[in-house]
């Protein structure tokens, strides 16, 4: 009996995660380097550095909605995840 | 005991665009500022560049300050965005109003153009349905005013002008002014301190007119064009004791800047929710995405308002020696170039550009 997951794609890249992760874990665990979330205004990368909403840095788009904090959004079936906006 | 050609009291937009003129012009220059330089009206301003047409005196004296902003368009300082202003009509007798306002801007040399509905929708396709169309301005830019306040005085100190920052003008002398720390400047004096105007110089009527503004997240992309409601100069012009207009302004980096609020007799800082409800609504009537972005911050400032809207600028009538330059109200930015030009070539006895008479303060002293 596995533990139930949640698919969703990071851009374009299809994640699987278990049922009850955050978006931001599912960036994390989706890439082999270090993860890139946003850009601040010059460029730079930025990724979580709270994890629990304070500060900002874990912004992405999903499902179309701007400035959504990954670190607060529990990943759902099938949602659609942009970063490096 | 230091002796000037113009002590300039006052280093927001006004006071430094006067104190780099007066430099270049080769007078000795001393700058007071008791705050953070462009840290008033300047820095709570939006920072839009724009003619407004409802009084022919400051639509002279806009057109000629928006030639003069010309030589900031590639300074990065700036932020200089040359958007362009789109005003849009909801109402029919709005729209029905376009072609005057266009003359009217055409007769003072400000290019504006008649924009229909489908127009109106190919260019900003996030407005709400059902609005008759508008007015372009697409010269018309917009800026960051504190930044250019600082970039002024810089190069007014560049050129050797005495920066007293931190110290409070508590006083004006026969011959100067006093300051906090008891020290004297000896020199004419100009006064260019926007709603503390009657602490030295209690003859000029000055109302302070409270404004939030919020700012959002950004978002690329989704207005193109400084967008204001043709009923706009009524909300700035009337006289009521508080009104909102729709007037949004895309930021260069992608931040959406939304107002606009008026308010007389409220002299706190605090931000008012039931105002700003009031003021998101209007741009929520405009904008309906607007209410899907995140907010990042909500401020107010103070609008300083003469007693009849034009600013004072030129000869404080009843004292030797004695200038001011204040009163802008909401086009402070926008006039704080040609302002200089006209209240320097006073001091140098010169016959200004424009017309100085509206705007002398003897006006005040009756």
């Amino acid at each position: 009996m596995s533990e139930p997951s949640v698919h969703l794609h990071i851009d374009g890249v299809a994640v699987e995660v278990p049922a009850g992760a955050s978006v931001a874990a599912a960036i994390a665990t989706s890439s082999e380097v270090a993860p890139r979330f946003r850009r601040s205004r010059s460029g730079q990368p930025r990724a979580p550095l709270c994890g629990m909403g304070v500060c900002f840095e874990c912004r992405v788009t999903i499902d179309g909605a701007a400035h959504q904090r990954a670190c607060l959004t529990v990943a759902r079936e099938g949602m659609q995840v942009r970063c490096d906006d | 005991m230091a002796a000037f050609d113009l002590i300039v009291i006052g280093a927001g937009i006004v006071g430094t665009a006067c104190a780099e003129l007066a430099v270049r012009e080769g007078l000795r220059v001393a700058v007071v500022e008791s705050g953070a330089v462009g840290g008033g009206a300047t820095a709570a301003a939006m920072g839009h560049l724009v003619a407004m047409d409802d009084d022919p005196a400051e639509l002279a004296l806009s057109r000629y300050s928006l030639g003069l902003w010309e030589r900031f368009a590639s300074l990065p300082e700036a932020e200089f965005s040359r958007c362009g202003t789109l005003w849009v009509a909801r109402e029919a007798s709005e729209f029905a109003g376009v072609p005057a306002k266009i003359a009217r801007l055409a007769a003072a040399g400000v290019v504006a153009r008649r924009i229909d509905a489908d127009e109106l929708y190919r260019l900003e396709p996030a407005l709400v349905a059902g609005l008759c169309g508008g007015m372009l301005v697409a010269d018309e830019a917009v800026v960051y005013p504190p930044r250019v306040a600082l970039h002024l005085l810089g190069l007014a100190r560049a050129g050797g002008a005495s920066c007293v920052l931190g110290r409070r003008a508590v006083a004006l002398s026969a011959d100067g002014v006093r300051l906090d720390d008891g020290s004297t400047l000896i020199g004419p004096v100009l006064v260019a301190t926007g709603c503390a105007v009657p602490e030295l110089l209690p003859q000029l009527p000055m109302r302070s007119r409270k404004g939030h503004l919020v700012i959002t997240e950004r978002y690329p992309g989704r207005v193109h064009h400084q967008l204001l409601e043709l009923g706009y100069a009524d909300s700035a012009h009337g006289d009521a004791d508080s009104s909102v207009a729709f007037n949004v302004q895309p930021r260069p980096t992608g931040q959406i800047l939304i107002g606009s609020s008026r308010e007389f007799g409220v002299d706190d800082r605090d931000v008012s929710p039931a105002m700003l409800r009031r003021m998101l609504e209007r741009a929520f009537a405009f904008l309906p995405m607007l209410r899907e972005l995140q907010a990042l911050r909500v401020w107010t400032g103070f609008r300083p308002t003469s007693f009849d809207g034009r600013p004072y600028i030129g000869a404080v009538a009843d004292r030797a020696h004695t200038w001011v330059a204040a009163g802008h109200e909401g086009l402070g930015v926008t006039t704080a170039l040609g302002t200089a030009q006209l209240l320097i070539d006073q001091v140098l006895g010169r016959a200004p550009a424009i017309d100085p008479m509206p705007f002398l303060p003897s006006r005040a002293l009756q």
